[in-house]
């Protein structure tokens, strides 16, 4: 959500219990601020926070002028300090797919986890080595994070636009989805660089608007239903939660330009989703 | 730099575009059957012109129905004075028209202009897929009715596509020759095209027709320097615009659920007024049932977890009215499970004395169910003699009574406040035991079935109730010594039972500082029973019936479940003593503020199951779950192992045979009976049956 209007956002996203204390709201309307003139960031998003068990991180994330460029990530434990967090690879990625269970809480937390290697040596015969490979917690919040950002950070329809160029902008003329959009999955966006859209065929992609259709829609993500989009408060609120990563709320208050995606959970994906439908 | 590049590209326009005219008339008569749709708003201006122009009349018939004719009646005033000149117009003003559309389409993207071929295509191109479906009928007719009927219609337009996007090639793509298919350029010119055609929803008019007109009236007027005034133009072609109101045949009654829940809202905050009659009664139930949200609310605030404001007192309110209209002793606001579709608010109430008969109803008719099983069980026994199957489902372990166990509580479930209010029917241990094997989203319907591997016995609001009884009983809490056990139930309870199952608040509770609180989990209790595996708080013996009734058989199979009965931990036990989940805690305590430590209150926060939570200010507490009501398990969910498969009978005497008797044997047999043939005729009955053993 926009650090710009934290306030409403909070409130609209309240629906899911996901809030902040007074204490916390205060402490990042301020800090964000301070975020953003020193980072030199041409917006900052408040992304969310992952619960730990010893204390919860509260990352913030900062945008340039191009929507899609790769986004800087900050986190802090106090809300006021806060600290850039390196760009995610493949790499972590591999390394975290070890890991499991709850977030710590505490950056410098070490994960230990033996593997067992198969260590070719001479002749035929192979060791069994036990590795012990120790993963920080910094690296696992990076490589989650990124994950989350990549499979359901959401933006609605149109309320980006690609210039000619090639950067992607805020679309100032957006006015919100209508009543009838607002339900369907395939008016919101994936909020990153395209991954399906290459792969579509000539006849699906003849009616997409280059400008505004740049982006994979969360209508064909795999598997199906793995978004709950509800209204509430009387159709006045569109609300997606992410089955996949619970904890993750979309809102889009149909026909104004509020909208913005929150992460509260614990950093986990739900494996199961396919039991539980 | 932007501007002037694209003030530059729309000079080359026009000048292109009249250069461009007679060539346009010479080629007029491409195949290209684009056109009609372009030429609707011109042929709509000289509609109503008497005689002289038959060709015009077919095409328009068909094109646009009510619309054109509004706007040939407005229009007419210019154009019946001089029909000649606008069939000449006609030409002339197509490509100006055309420019015009460019323009408006140029300027209605930002006005880069850079990568030239591409990105203009880009911005003119394709208004979005819905648009495409929304296209409104006047645009879609004259392609399908009028193309094959009148092809001399079709010129104008066709003319204006091609030139058009020839133009673009030259103007805009400049030295880059355009290697853009003709057929993909089509499909963006239609695209902006139709985007250009679409009635705003207000006043009905659209872009296209506006802008013809606006040129029409230039050309008309012919003003000087036209370009500086064309707002007021624009302006005043809109002012000039005349629209006829038309009756439509029904009243347009809009029922939008936001109205609707509105509507229901409204019910609730008006409920006050309506009942000031009887306040004072009101006033001894209501202090009693109805818990003060609010209160508890800024408290789960300060925590970070709640609703929002307003929609907490929307819940406040929607409690007073089940506090209102039902018979309430006690009433606490649980939580929000969320569902796929819909949520639920769940509210915790005790109903005074007189409260269930329906529940009695229904295990009347559970119990008249079950005889009915017995009684056609008896038939079969009588039918026949084959075996009847020997397995006998478990014994179903009864629920337990309303008030006690599990079923304390009664909860009332609503999605939205202002909806009314649905009471859950009590939990029986089969569904508790159930739910405890599957992992099930809630959809938000209550009567949702729920499809799984155990099969589930019941449908959503059984589970629903299942987990609310799991997760009460997991994470609802208290500060030691708010509750106390009462002394003279305590004493009976524990003839009966080894655990009490109740407990009173204790008036001499004096509070415990907050930091103790947050430091020292022994410091929280649970206040509600513990469910034991057999989906029960108190232990039922499911033996002592079947010894009553079956043989020794059945004991051997069971007796491992008669030995051991299932204890849990008893009532007030410290949560310190929770189980762990592989190294996680069970419970986290935080302080609600780091900063103003004196007036910070200890918050609690359940691992197990992610969304419980509690606050205490020392003397205050209150639990508050909100989530998906599904525990927390490091490792995925796993479906049950399915049941053992039951062994064949085992091959014996009974079920092997000898082999026939052979004639030998027969032989010696009748030799046999030969000699005993001076006994009477009942050997032989006794050979008969010797025979039928055998076989």
């Amino acid at each position: 959500m926009d650090s710009e209007s934290l306030l409403l956002s909070l409130e609209l996203a309240a629906g899911s219990g996901q809030g902040l204390s007074p204490e916390r709201r205060a402490a990042l309307l301020t800090s964000l601020q301070l975020v953003k003139r020193d980072y030199r960031y041409d917006r900052v998003l408040f992304w969310g926070r992952i619960l730990g068990i010893v204390a919860d991180y509260y990352i913030a994330q900062g945008l340039s002028e191009d929507q899609l460029a790769p986004r800087k990530t900050l986190y802090s434990l106090n809300c006021m300090e806060w600290s850039l967090l390196p760009p995610a690879t493949e790499e972590m990625a591999a390394q975290m797919a070890v890991v499991k269970g709850r977030f710590m809480g505490d950056p410098s937390h070490e994960y230990e986890h033996t593997e067992f290697q198969k260590m070719p040596a001479e002749g035929e015969k192979t060791f069994e080595d036990d590795v012990v490979v120790q993963v920080k917690e910094e690296t696992r919040l990076v490589s989650v994070i990124d994950q989350i950002d990549k499979a359901v950070a959401v933006i609605p329809r149109g309320a980006l636009f690609k210039t000619p160029f090639g950067p992607v902008h805020v679309n100032r003329t957006f006015e919100g989805l209508s009543l009838s959009e607002a339900r369907k999955l395939s008016s919101y966006f994936h909020f990153r660089d395209p991954v399906g859209l290459k792969n579509k065929t000539l006849l699906e992609k003849a009616d997409l608007d280059p400008s505004l259709d740049f982006l994979d829609s969360l209508e064909h993500d795999i598997p199906k239903g793995s978004w709950s989009v509800q209204m509430e408060r009387g159709n006045s609120l569109v609300v997606l939660r992410s089955l996949l990563w619970p904890g993750l709320t979309f809102f889009h208050t149909p026909r104004t330009r509020n909208h913005g995606y929150i992460y509260v959970g614990t950093g986990e994906k739900n494996m199961d989703l396919p039991f539980m439908l | 730099m932007e501007y002037s590049s694209t003030l530059e590209q729309e000079k080359e326009n026009q000048q292109l575009g009249e250069a461009v005219q007679p060539w346009q008339e010479e080629t007029a008569a491409s195949p290209q059957d684009l056109g009609p749709e372009s030429s609707g708003p011109w042929e709509a201006e000289w509609t109503p012109d008497p005689g002289p122009l038959p060709r015009s009349s077919l095409a328009q018939t068909l094109e646009s129905g009510g619309r054109v004719a509004e706007q040939a009646a407005s229009s007419s005033p210019t154009s019946p004075q001089r029909p000649l000149p606008a069939l000449a117009r006609q030409d002339i003003g197509a490509p100006r028209q055309l420019n015009g559309v460019t323009r408006g389409t140029l300027d209605a993207g930002t006005p880069l202009s850079d990568p030239p071929g591409e990105s203009a295509d880009a911005r003119v191109s394709a208004p979005p897929s819905q648009s495409r479906q929304d296209t409104t009928p006047p645009t879609q007719q004259p392609n399908s009715s009028s193309n094959p009927s009148n092809p001399k219609e079709l010129r104008p337009g066709s003319v204006q596509e091609e030139d058009w996007s020839s133009r673009q090639n030259r103007a805009q793509s400049g030295p880059r020759a355009s290697e853009a298919a003709p057929s993909t350029l089509e499909i963006a010119v239609q695209n902006a095209k139709v985007y250009l055609l679409r009635d705003s929803s207000k006043t009905g008019l659209n872009l296209y027709d506006h802008l013809s007109n606006m040129l029409t009236k230039i050309l008309d007027e012919r003003p000087e320097n036209a370009v500086d005034i064309l707002e007021n133009i624009s302006q005043d072609v809109k002012m000039a615009h005349f629209s006829k109101k038309l009756d439509t045949l029904q009243n347009e009654n809009e029922m939008l659920p936001t109205y609707e829940i509105a509507e229901r809202q409204k019910a609730l905050f008006l409920q006050g007024h309506l009942e000031g009659a009887d306040q004072e009664m009101e006033d001894e139930i209501a202090e009693n049932s109805l818990p003060n949200i609010m209160e508890s609310t800024f408290y789960f605030e300060q925590a970070g977890v709640g609703l929002g404001t307003d929609e907490t007192y929307r819940i406040f309110l929607a409690l007073k009215q089940l506090t209102d209209t039902h018979p309430v002793q006690r009433c606490r606001f649980w939580g929000k499970i969320l569902g796929l579709e819909v949520n639920y608010l769940v509210a915790e109430v005790d109903l005074r004395e007189g409260e269930d008969e329906e529940e009695v109803e229904e295990e009347d008719v559970a119990e008249a169910e079950e005889r009915d099983t017995g009684d056609s069980e008896a038939d079969k026994d009588e039918e026949g003699e084959l075996p009847k199957p020997f397995y006998k489902p478990p014994q179903a372990i009864p629920k337990e009574e309303s008030r006690t166990g599990a079923n304390k509580y009664v909860y009332f479930v609503c999605n939205e406040p202002g909806r009314p209010w649905v009471k859950l029917p009590s939990v029986t241990p089969a569904q508790i035991v159930t739910a405890r094997k599957i992992k099930k989203f809630f959809t938000g319907q209550l009567d949702a079935p729920i499809i799984s591997y155990p099969p589930f016995p019941g449908n959503e609001s059984n589970y629903l109730r299942a987990q609310i009884a799991r997760i009460s009983a997991g994470t609802h809490v208290s500060p030691l010594g708010f509750y106390q056990f009462g002394e003279e139930e305590g004493e009976e309870e524990e003839e009966v039972d080894s655990g009490r199952d109740s407990c009173e608040e204790n008036p001499d509770f004096e509070g415990i500082q907050v930091l103790d609180l947050v430091e020292s989990l022994s410091n929280w209790v649970h206040h509600v029973q513990h469910i034991l595996p057999q989906g029960r708080c108190t232990w039922f013996n499911p033996i002592p019936r079947n010894e009553e009734e079956e043989e020794d058989e059945e004991e051997k199979g069971e007796e491992p479940d008669y030995i051991e009965q299932e204890v849990g931990p008893p009532l007030l036990t410290p949560i310190s003593e929770d189980l762990e989940i592989q190294n996680i805690p069970a419970w986290t305590t935080r302080l609600s503020s780091s900063l103003i430590p004196q007036y910070a209150t200890a918050v609690l926060q359940s691992n197990v199951w992610p969304g419980a939570y509690a606050f205490s200010t020392g003397k205050k507490f209150e639990n508050f779950y909100i989530g998906w009501g599904h525990k927390y398990s490091v490792d995925n969910y796993t479906p049950p192992v399915l049941p053992p498969v039951y062994q064949e009978y085992p091959s014996g005497s009974e079920t092997t045979e000898m082999d026939d008797p052979s004639v030998e044997e027969e032989q010696a047999f009748r030799a046999a009976q030969e000699a005993a043939e001076l006994a009477a005729e009942d050997n032989e009955e006794t050979g008969e049956d010797e025979d039928d053993d055998d076989n």
